[in-house]
């Protein structure tokens, strides 16, 4: 008979727990109810923070929504529950409702706790622990920016949640200060050196820090909201906004009115299996104080939940103990703590690296033998923390302080990870598991590996190793892993990219000789093609060009599309979607005159079928004469930047989304890519131009534009994910300019923005730190890049007119140019031509009449 | 390997096509010689080769359109060209298939190409008629 779970609380912890049992309880042993405080479904709450660096709500989604589609599983937001009767085994939720349970589990979470201070209820405080607050927090400092230039803030606490909220401050134009009541920064999690580390990065981020700051008082403004803040050193601070986080308590209120056995310092006590006192409820998440603490990290948080759940259907798991290691996810900063990052074991050995001039400082405790790894902490470059984690409690290779030096010194040696080291500690996956994904699921990729064995797919710290794992994994089978371009490069596209540009070469010819494999090699349809996009960004040429004509696939060969029976489609530029009514005619009577076939294409423009290579020169000079250009259709480059009508026209547009889809169409018409770009410009919030559906989508707000990045359509579709919010025309531009020059110089072969975004460092947030911060320090070169492109563009099929050596390649035959190629053949289809099928032609050769003709076909209307 | 430009002995009648300096370096042209299409390709050191210009595996005729290349075939360098449709690579010395990418020739076509054997003579390029093969096992022979 199905049993009853009603889980109380609705966060991350609850969410996994579902997740788990549905997972394993293939016979349906067990119904769900979740009940939640919140009005919406479980949330990302660690990432909080990228919600104010633009995302919205919707994007702190966690999981597959499918989920909560599961007829065993029933979530009711927005209805807390208010009390446990344990003897009768029900719950009361606020609305009155009354659910009856055989198990219960207490995922209740934490609360901000708000220390006893004068003015902590005042106007303008806030905590930092929910969607909603945080939605609170941004919609005052923005009331506050309308009437004040400078909105000042402090960050009451320098934690990890402090930081976070700092950087939140921040990212809503407010000053920050953040001030701790202790010695340093974070101090729970890592040692006086790394504190001090860490608060000049912070500084050097722009945020203040004070340290050994007690606030005893918080005092009201005399306008109304809070003013200044009094410290017990009787300093004071003047502040617009604070944000108090202090720490979290957990929600143990439930469990205390129903008499469960409490911790000394709160939270539910519960044994190993996460049983508390009550063998009919359970608790799990930051709410359980197990083996005598509260732990406020997830990661413990997801084990409770697989162990409660084991138990549930009958196993024996128990919790194995508090990872605690946690890595800062603040915009540039790199925090990681794991293991015993203070040295507490006895005779713990450390070794330090610092840096102060580089902002590093690095360290690991290691057993008396100087051997065993018991933890460590990383401030300013966390690169090793992936890799070094899953080591905790093992013999490390070689010297240790291998580890701590910067990259391209003498270089960590690298690490065979035992299989049951843990590598992501949100899902805990084994580094055996994802072996085992490789060799027994047959995974040949980490997108495969990731949904096999849900590795990286939260926090994705841990990416980076299980990139390695799955690499190693795969070479042992035989399987080539090699990011060589093909048998010609032993480099991936972006390597060469760097090579090209770097070495300043402009050939294939001396490509081949600087970096090529072979001297005999003469390249193939991979590399060939690779090289000449990569040339075209690097040394700007047109495609027929010399050598370069040589690389050219087909359609930029010819600078057209290559159809089923050989012939080719031509599309003119229509910036934008805008067009005359003459340009128009003009398209129709090209169209009538060499009887090819048209169809309004998804980009907002108009394609042309059934041109023979040598009408291809006839028809760009007629469109050329009539003041259109190439459309790069056929090109890995710059496609349509697709626009609503906009304000204008539009009783609702916001902004003149046309005007900015001409000027971006023109600005990057020609810009060869990795692959084909699409770009898309809403003048409002209705999107009409389904622009989040394209690499680039740009939609119109009342104070400017919000930009997205890495959509697509095609066999996976995506949306783009927002990148910056209101910008001004300028600021939009230049960070169109440098992402689509950092996508070109870094992506693979045939790569679209979608995966390229998950797959660059750093994932959104470091395209974002590229793009926006400069953090590579790359974006001054992007700029004068896309200034050059815009400088030297050239409609490249108008150059072919003017030159009769490159007309030449347009031929039907070298030794019969006037004679067109005998095998195309057509029949007509609603008013049209279109190519005969092999029936069709074969039914003509026997002579039964069947409507074959060239592509001068006449069509009857 | 038989040097490229040296005539078999069973070819009667030479055809001159077209003058090199009409042939881009390291790509095809279409030519027609007795009313049948060929892809001539123009190598990097100014050597010509003749396959059949129809693709096998479309039935296209565009195979002079593909990318010139090389591969590495048992230790040997090979000249070849990718189909401009769906990528198919070929020996163009040969006319053998190197890589079907999965697919198979269109009904009633074999997956290796008809060669023809090509001489320069005085800058003017001449295919050798009637054909050599059917396919590689005499092509280049």
């Amino acid at each position: 008979m199905t049993q009853h779970l009603v889980v109380v609380g609705g966060g991350m912890v609850a969410q996994r727990l579902v997740e788990a049992m549905r997972d394993r309880d293939a016979d349906g042993r067990w119904r769900i109810t979740v009940l939640a405080e919140e009005p919406r479904r479980p949330y990302d709450r660690v990432a909080l923070t990228s919600y104010f660096s633009g995302r919205d709500a919707d994007d702190l989604a966690l999981g597959d929504a499918s989920l909560w589609d599961d007829p065993l599983v029933s979530l009711r937001r927005d209805d807390k529950v208010v009390a446990i009767d344990r003897a009768a085994r029900t719950v009361t939720t606020e609305r009155g409702r009354t659910e009856p349970y055989d198990h219960l589990v207490l995922a209740t979470g934490s609360s901000a706790w708000v220390p006893p201070i004068e003015g902590a209820d005042l106007e303008g405080v806030f905590v930092y622990r929910t969607v909603d607050d945080v939605a609170a927090l941004r919609g005052y400092v923005e009331q506050l920016k309308a009437t004040k230039p400078v909105v000042r803030g402090a960050v009451l606490g320098g934690g990890l949640l402090g930081l976070e909220a700092a950087g939140a401050l921040q990212a809503l134009g407010a000053q920050a200060t953040v001030l701790q009541v202790g010695t340093h920064l974070m101090s729970t999690q890592i040692d006086l050196g790394g504190g001090e580390a860490l608060r000049r990065l912070i500084n050097g981020l722009g945020v203040g820090v004070r340290l050994n700051a007690m606030t005893t008082r918080i005092r009201p403004h005399r306008r109304g909201g809070v003013g200044r803040l009094d410290m017990a050193d009787g300093g004071r601070v003047d502040v617009d906004v604070v944000v108090v986080a202090a720490g979290v308590r957990p929600r143990d209120e439930l469990a205390r009115a129903a008499d469960l056995v409490i911790g000394e310092r709160g939270g539910v006590v519960v044994d190993d299996s996460c049983l508390s006192s009550d063998p009919h409820i359970s608790a799990v998440g930051e709410v359980a104080c197990i083996q005598g603490q509260c732990v406020g990290l997830v990661a413990p948080g997801y084990a409770m939940a697989e162990v409660a759940v084991d138990r549930l259907l009958g196993g024996a798991a128990q919790f194995p103990g508090a990872d605690t290691a946690t890595k800062l996810k603040l915009a540039g900063v790199d925090v990681a703590s794991f293991g015993d990052a203070f040295g507490t074991t006895e005779g713990a050995l450390e070794v330090v690296w610092a840096d102060p001039v580089a902002g590093v400082y690095k360290k690991l405790v290691l057993s008396d033998d100087a051997r065993t790894l018991l933890g460590g902490v990383l401030v300013g470059d966390a690169s090793a923390y992936a890799s070094l984690r899953p080591m905790l409690g093992r013999e490390l290779p070689g010297d240790p302080a291998a580890f701590l030096l910067p990259e391209g010194g003498a270089g960590a040696p690298d690490l065979e990870l035992p299989d049951d080291a843990s590598v992501c500690s949100c899902n805990n996956v084994s580094a055996g598991t994802i072996r085992g994904a490789v060799t027994e699921h047959g995974c040949t990729d980490v997108g495969a590996v990731k949904a096999c064995t849900k590795a990286g797919t939260s926090c994705g710290s841990c990416l980076p190793l299980v990139k390695k794992l799955v690499g190693t994994e795969l070479a042992k089978q035989g399987i080539t892993v090699s990011s060589a371009l093909c048998e010609h490069f032993a480099l991936s596209r972006a390597q060469l990219y760097d090579a090209i540009r770097v070495a300043g070469v402009t050939s294939f010819t001396e490509v081949v000789a600087r970096f090529g494999t072979d001297l005999a090699g003469r390249g193939c349809d991979i590399c060939k093609p690779a090289v000449a996009s990569i040339l075209a960004t690097t040394a700007p040429a047109h495609v027929l060009e010399g050598e370069r004509a040589a690389l050219q696939d087909t359609n930029d060969h010819v600078m057209a599309n290559l159809q089923k029976d050989g012939s080719y489609s031509v599309v003119p530029r229509i910036p934008g979607g805008e067009v005359t009514p003459e340009g128009l005619i003009t398209i129709g009577e090209v169209a009538q005159e060499f009887g090819l076939y048209t169809k309004i294409t998804g980009g907002q423009r108009i394609d042309l079928f059934g041109a023979r290579i040598d009408q291809l020169p006839l028809i760009w000079q007629r469109l050329v004469d009539a003041g259109f250009e190439s459309g790069h259709a056929y090109g890995k480059s710059l496609r349509t930047v697709k626009s609503c009508v906009g304000s204008t026209w539009c009783r609702f547009g916001v902004q003149d989304s046309v005007a900015l889809a001409v000027l971006l169409e023109l600005r990057y018409r020609g810009l060869r890519s990795p692959h084909k770009i699409k770009l898309g410009v809403s003048g409002c919030a209705r999107e009409c131009a389904e622009a989040r559906g394209k690499d680039v989508g740009v939609i119109a707000t009342d104070k400017g534009w919000n930009l997205y990045v890495g959509g697509n359509g095609g066999f996976t579709p995506r949306h783009a994910r927002l990148l910056a919010e209101d910008l001004d025309t300028e600021t939009l531009i230049r960070t169109i300019d440098r992402f689509l020059l950092y996508y070109v110089r870094t992506a693979d072969r045939l790569q679209r923005t979608a995966p390229w975004v998950d797959e660059v460092e750093g994932g959104l947030e470091g395209v974002r730190a590229v793009v926006l911060d400069d953090s590579l320090g790359i974006a001054a070169d992007l700029d004068a890049q896309m200034a050059r492109h815009v400088e030297e563009y050239e409609d490249e099929w108008r150059a072919t007119l003017e030159d009769p050596e490159k007309l030449r390649r347009f031929a039907s035959f070298v030794n019969a140019p006037d004679t067109a190629d005998p095998s195309l053949a057509y029949v007509p289809e609603r008013g049209q031509a279109r190519p005969a099928t092999a029936d069709e032609r074969a039914a003509a050769e026997r002579g039964e009449p069947v409507l074959v003709a060239g592509t001068t076909l006449e069509v009857r209307a | 390997m038989t040097v490229l430009d040296t005539p078999p002995a069973v070819t009667a009648t030479w055809t001159a096509v077209c003058r090199l300096d009409d042939l881009a370096p390291e790509r095809g042209a279409a030519a027609l010689v007795d009313g049948e299409q060929l892809a001539l390709f123009r190598l990097v050191d100014d050597s010509v080769l003749a396959v059949q210009q129809q693709d096998p595996f479309c039935g296209a005729f565009v195979l002079s359109r593909g990318i010139v290349g090389t591969r590495h075939v048992a230790d040997e360098v090979v000249p070849t060209v990718a189909s401009p449709m769906h990528k198919q690579v070929f020996d163009l010395r040969t006319g053998a298939c190197l890589d079907p990418v999965g697919k198979a020739p269109v009904l009633g076509l074999a997956a290796d190409l008809r060669t023809w054997p090509v001489r320069v003579v005085d800058g003017i390029v001449e295919v050798g008629g009637p054909a050599v093969s059917d396919g590689p096992a005499g092509g280049g022979a």
